[in-house]
């Protein structure tokens, strides 16, 4: 398998691309070889991930060695290389990203919204894939970059072209505009403000480290400068601010999330699966591959901030949850509060924090994509989002009321289930944050972050009972409603066998994190900082 | 490890085989539920034959191991690493052998299958048989997983996992939203308590980087620093926890509540298994209140003191049979938790051991009557000892057992309790805990009286339920009726010993008192307590008013006027009684009405309009209006400047010489 | 040398098409006022070079650059006018107005 050493995930990145290409030789009315074929692209490339996992050398992994490592040069006059590589932290989340995408194929098979056109649609959700996984493997400033923003395109066009119709009188300004307008171009400005930050925080980075000609965008490198002390002062906290206003817009934190609900409201379902289930995590995953490592000590000062933001943005999210009425709104401001949870975890600069953020984030994409998945089939049928005139779901489709109330129940971190490790653990390290941390407010953190849980139970119950239970509203009579269909069930068995998996057997995720979590920590903030958990008894 | 306790010299083995394969007590029931899922619509119980016989293999095991345990004690644990998290952190699953579990197991699985068994023939005919006995089989496995947890992790996992049975049983029929509200209301609380939990096992946990039951223990009893530094509020945090699912006041709102649940459910979960979880809890962490956090104890104490006689008292108001017993329920909850915080621990898990029998036995009691009259209220009732014989007896079998009668059950165990609140010195609350017993005899009077005696006022004709249902009525009753001879104090039955001796099978020793013979003072008060109880409430529920009356005219004329003055005292006493507890009762139950329950709607009202206001002002037009408003801003700066745009070549060529000359001008001055 | 009297032309040719660019309305008109500004930059050019006299001659080099593209401006300009006068009957650039916002 050598060849698999060097080639294995520029495959895994550019075959949907690949596909994509293919696809657009295909004339538009062939659909079937459309879905086909996109769903061979998306399977390769979930397929050779699955290599993947069976060839990474899990045992005694150290931070910054990368395995399945292409360094070539790319761009020689800024020295920037087309390298990847993948590690303990990145395998999960690139494993992840490349399962949802098959699901997402899937569960398109016979689920397309107005106007129509799978081939435009298919094409925009393979870019998107190679957008995605390039960035969880991405280990170049500037490769980090563009596929960060290959991502924004496809989205802005799922959204803006499939998107919701609806008419929406947006404050401040005059005429009506339909949503899905207004929310993709939200989506797009929002992302693309941070991103000009982090541009910047890039080029700054890249002045900094070293003299003409040794200057550089590889991470690998960076890391070690930074493990070194080359990144201090006035200098590492702008560039710090600037890269975590970048990150932070994505994943997205207290007060940037605005863009969040309208997008995923508007999104077509498939759109929001995706959104909800990867593109967040590339927020998240950013701090912990960039920010931490290559600014540690200003990490450690900007964790404070990170925590409290996190903190608002788990208490506020629940809150607005409970004032919805709109279905997929609700389940998207949700994602403000679980997404709070994984930047929780890694404001503790822990090795605890960031293993709880880790399998948040995987727990998070499973069950709030799955929670898209089921809410876009339900106003597929039921043509409405408006919980009040829903109900009874359970007697009109039994089998997807199921699935839905188990992945509630899941979304609510029902231990035993895979959400709840993330916020369990979360709790864990903001008790014992890294030293030197104010210990006073990671410890309040931890306390509402713990009665965060308890409004998320209650807005998840409240959109149960409001959508699943009671009796079916009277407009409903003579509708005759099919349950799930094998294509949907396809989509959704393997989300709910995995979510059940890593509930029971979290070291499916850990086994892969664990080492090279630990081993970031101790390399950025020293071996005092792993023992602090495990000094007693 | 093996401890040797006062007075006690125990040596246990490992268990063997048994105890290595005891963990498919744990998974049989979730096999069972997937097999209900997928093929239990076809079976003519429609699945429940899957959970019956998943938890008759399991109570094979419970059973031999229970039985071993007896004649040598079994100490054994079983862990698999589930998650390894850095810090030294690990996560284990596993299972837990030692007496206290052993005794969960056999509880569970025992009173389990009974109310399973019941539970085919009073579910026939429901509309929704599968999903009650999947849900069922969740809460069977889930229990067990609790029972059987070796750390504090598991415990939690079983412990929401049997929230969530409950949660799915109370909205069984969940057409009628009220039910889903009551089971909206018991999660809820139970989250808010579970909040306690969580963070009391993360500070315990974290203090001595484990959360394994045994290491903590043997923590605590070695005197930990680092664990002792936060006992104190980790030990608070767990007893809010165990507040919540053992409903103690003024978390216990959720209980009566979940009698919308059918009653099997409110048997096995909301009376005989379940909630005695924050029980079992506070069992676990025993050595933690007895060594490190003694400090907390009185305000368990007083909380289980209240609970105990308050809310016991409220059970004289309720019309609806199951309301009566979960207030009862809620009471004798309340004597565990006063009697394990105060430091018996033997006689508050007697008492959960000996109370899962009566009171199981007296729901299935209650559901049988429901099952023949088609109404949950009393008033609907009466007269059905005649049409009902069966559950009439065992019913009163159940009653005596739970009023502490001797040598029913209940007696054995209530007066553990009170010798050891004696014995630790919390003397007021002991007679508090008297004065409950009077309380409990006389509500039961009350509800025996007004179901099965004077006449039947319901419609149709009330008939003894079928045998499958009968018959689990007496396989409860006969452990309610002898099982609390297995620990009269002081008495150890040779070659298996006594219940003491059973639960002394565990990790660290743990300097709990039990009695080593009956105090017969104590004894005396609370039997007395009990009887006085009975007497008065037949006194005044007794008999129907007119029959009486009939009867007295053929009285001898000159015993008359006694009898006839005893009747005045009867009235008397129905007087005061009445004028005292009744509005007592009352007023506890409008408190818990509006004052408890009403902070909690209040609460949720707030919230909501808490929520209303972040995302009406703050989000929508605080936020969103910011970011609208820098868009508008934007927008109209792009308005503006386009206008220069005016697709004119020659403007801009002007525009273009005026700004080279103005730069011209710069230069000359400049340069 | 005359170096003033060349610049004085120069600038004087220079102003003659900086006023037929910016006050005439037929294009080929301004086109032609954009070739006289252009060889008044030849003048110049020309003129210091033969002040200057550098090494390699950068300003005889720039003239000849100059008008060769200046030819090829020419060529395409009026190519665009052509074409413009085809489809509009009319060279005026007033209205000439589609490039606007």
């Amino acid at each position: 398998m050598e060849w698999f050493d060097s080639w294995g995930l520029t495959l895994i990145v550019f075959l949907p691309l690949a596909g994509a290409l293919l696809l657009g030789l295909v004339p538009r009315d062939r659909e079937d070889i459309l879905k086909r074929g996109a769903l061979l692209a998306t399977l390769a490339a979930f397929g050779l991930s699955l290599v993947l996992i069976g060839l990474f050398e899990y045992s005694g992994a150290t931070y910054n060695t990368y395995q399945f490592e292409v360094n070539e040069s790319w761009i020689g006059a800024i020295n920037a290389n087309y390298h990847l590589g993948v590690d303990g932290i990145s395998l999960p989340l690139l494993v992840l990203s490349t399962f949802v995408m098959v699901l997402a194929v899937i569960y398109s098979w016979n689920h397309w919204e107005e106007p129509y056109n799978p081939k435009a649609f298919l094409i925009l959700m393979l870019i998107l894939a190679t957008g995605m996984n390039g960035t969880f493997v991405a280990l170049d400033l500037v490769l980090f970059f563009v596929f960060f923003e290959i991502v924004l395109l496809p989205m802005y066009f799922l959204i803006g072209v499939w998107g919701d119709r609806t008419p929406r009188k947006i404050p401040g300004f005059a005429k009506v505009i339909e949503t899905r307008l207004y929310a993709s171009i939200k989506f797009f400005l929002f992302t693309l403000f941070g991103s000009a930050f982090m541009l910047l925080g890039f080029l700054a980075l890249y002045y900094r480290s070293g003299d003409f000609g040794e200057r550089t965008f590889d991470i690998v490198r960076l890391t070690e400068l930074g493990a070194m002390g080359s990144f201090t002062g006035t200098f590492a906290f702008l560039v710090f601010g600037a890269m975590f206003l970048g990150f932070a817009v994505k994943v997205p934190m207290w007060p940037l999330h605005t863009w969040l609900p309208d997008a995923h409201t508007a999104a077509p379902t498939v759109g929001s699966v995706l959104l909800a289930a990867i593109l967040l995590k590339l927020g998240s995953y950013a701090f912990i591959r960039i920010s931490i490592p290559i600014l540690p000590e200003e990490a450690a000062n900007w964790a404070p901030a990170i925590a409290v933001l996190a903190v608002i943005g788990i208490i506020y999210g629940s809150l607005a949850c409970l004032a919805q009425t709109d279905m997929k709104r609700l389940i998207a401001f949700s994602s403000v509060g679980h997404m709070g949870f994984v930047m929780l975890g890694i404001a503790t600069m822990t090795d605890v924090g960031i293993n709880a953020a880790i399998i948040g984030m995987v727990a998070h994409g499973l069950i709030t994509g799955l929670l898209f998945f089921l809410a876009g089939s339900m106003s597929h049928r039921y043509h409405t989002r408006e919980m009040d005139r829903l109900g009874g779901n359970m007697k009109l489709m039994p089998v997807m009321g199921g699935i839905f109330a188990f992945t509630a129940m899941a979304s609510l971190g029902l231990p035993g289930l895979a959400g709840f490790w993330g916020e369990f653990m979360a709790l864990v390290g903001s008790y014992n944050p890294l030293d030197g941390l104010p210990l006073g407010l990671f410890r309040s953190s931890m306390v509402l972050g713990a009665i965060g849980t308890v409004l998320t139970a209650g807005y998840m119950l409240y959109m149960l009972q409001k959508v699943n239970l009671g009796e079916p509203k009277a407009e409903w009579d003579g509708h005759e409603f099919h349950d799930a269909d094998r294509w949907e069930m396809t989509a959704w068995v393997p989300m709910i066998i995995l979510i059940v998996v890593i509930g029971v057997y979290p070291n499916l995720i850990f086994d892969s994190t664990t080492d090279t979590v630990v081993s970031l920590i101790d390399t950025v903030f020293g071996s005092d900082a792993i023992a602090s958990i495990s000094s007693g008894g | 490890m093996l401890a040797a306790e006062e007075g006690h010299s125990i040596t246990a083995g490992d268990g063997g085989w048994c105890a290595d394969t005891a963990g498919i007590m744990l998974v049989l029931p979730f096999v069972a539920f997937l097999l209900i899922l997928f093929f239990g619509k076809k079976l003519k119980y429609q699945g429940g034959e899957f959970a019956v016989g998943a938890l008759a293999i399991g109570l094979v095991w419970a059973t031999v191991l229970f039985v071993m345990n007896m004649t040598g004690g079994v100490l054994d644990q079983t862990t698999f690493e589930v998650a390894r998290i850095g810090s030294g952190i690990t996560f284990e699953l596993g299972w837990m052998v030692d007496g206290l579990s052993i005794m969960m197991y056999f509880l569970v699985n025992f009173v389990g299958l009974v109310v399973f068994i019941y539970a085919l023939g009073y579910m026939e005919g429901d509309i929704r048989v599968n999903s009650f006995f999947a849900s069922f089989s969740i809460f069977a496995g889930a229990m067990l997983v609790l029972v059987g947890a070796p750390n504090l992790i598991q415990m939690i996992i079983g412990w929401e996992g049997v929230g969530l049975a409950s949660y799915l049983l109370i909205g069984h029929y969940w057409e009628d939203l009220d039910n889903v509200e009551a089971g909206n209301k018991a999660f809820m609380t139970n989250k808010v308590a579970d909040v306690g939990l969580i963070l009391g096992a993360i500070l315990v946990g974290v203090a001595i980087g484990n959360f394994d039951f045994a290491a903590l223990s043997e923590a605590s009893v070695s005197q930990n620093a680092e664990l002792g530094a936060v006992a104190f509020v980790g030990g608070l945090l767990l007893f809010f926890g165990a507040m919540g699912k053992s409903a103690q006041f003024p978390l216990h709102i959720w209980l009566p509540d979940a009698m919308a649940g059918p009653t099997p459910v409110s048997a096995l979960m909301h009376a005989a298994t379940m909630v005695t979880a924050g029980i079992y809890l506070m069992a676990r962490m025993f050595p933690l209140f007895e060594n490190l956090a003694q400090d907390a104890r009185v305000y368990m104490v007083a909380i289980g003191t209240i609970t105990l006689f308050a809310i016991g008292l409220l059970a004289l108001v309720a019309d609806d049979i199951k309301k009566v017993l979960a207030y009862s329920t809620v009471s004798q909850l309340g004597y565990m938790m006063t009697a394990v915080a105060a430091g018996g621990y033997t006689a508050g898990l007697f008492h959960l051991f000996t109370h899962a029998f009566f009171k199981a036995l007296l729901f299935l009691g209650a559901g049988s009557v429901i099952h023949a009259v088609h109404s949950n209220n009393m008033s609907d009732m009466g007269g059905l000892r005649k049409y009902m014989p069966t559950t009439y007896w065992t019913f009163v079998a159940g009653s005596l057992a739970l009023a502490g009668i001797f040598p029913l059950a209940g007696f054995w165990s209530k007066d553990e309790i009170l010798a050891t609140l004696g014995y630790e010195g919390y003397i007021a609350v002991m007679w508090i805990a008297i004065a409950g017993a009077f309380v409990t005899a006389f509500y039961m009077t009350r509800a025996v009286a007004l179901t099965f005696f004077g006449e039947y006022k319901g419609h149709g004709e009330p008939h003894e339920s079928p045998k499958i249902m009968t018959r689990p009525l007496i396989a409860l009753a006969i452990p309610a009726i002898f099982v609390g001879l297995v620990n009269i104090p002081g008495v150890s039955i040779p070659g298996i010993g006594n219940f003491t001796e059973w639960l002394a099978v565990r990790v660290v020793e743990m300097g709990d008192h039990h009695a080593e013979a009956i105090d017969f003072g104590i004894a005396a008060a609370g039997l007395g307590a009990a009887l006085l109880g009975f007497a008065l409430g037949w006194m005044i529920w007794g008999e129907d008013k007119k029959t009486q009356k009939e009867r007295d005219t053929f009285e001898i004329p000159v015993l008359y006027p006694l009898l006839r003055r005893k009747y005045y005292l009867d009235d008397a006493a129905l007087g005061i009684v009445g004028a005292t507890t009744g509005p007592l009762a009352r007023s506890v139950d409008w408190i818990n009405t509006y004052v408890i329950d009403g902070i909690v709607n209040a609460a949720a009202a707030l919230t909501r309009g808490l929520g209303g206001f972040v995302y009406g002002i703050l989000d929508q037009k605080g936020l969103e209006g910011f970011f609208s408003g820098l868009s508008v801003v934007v927008d109209g700066a792009g308005a503006g400047l386009r206008k220069l745009q005016t697709g004119r070549v020659q403007q801009y060529a002007a525009y273009f010489v005026v700004g080279a000359i103005g730069l011209a001008v710069v230069f000359v001055i400049l340069i | 040398m005359l170096l003033s009297q060349f610049l004085i032309v120069s600038s004087a040719l220079f102003s003659i098409g900086v006023y037929g660019l910016l006050v005439r309305r037929n294009i080929v008109l301004i086109l032609l006022s954009v070739e006289l500004m252009l060889n008044a930059v030849n003048i110049n050019l020309i003129a210091f070079e033969s002040v200057i006299r550098s090494a390699d001659a950068t300003g005889q080099v720039f003239a000849i650059f100059i008008i060769a593209v200046a030819a090829a401006e020419v060529g395409i300009g009026l190519a665009i006018v052509l074409m413009i006068f085809r489809n509009r009957r009319s060279a005026n650039v007033d209205e000439l107005n589609l490039m606007r916002w």
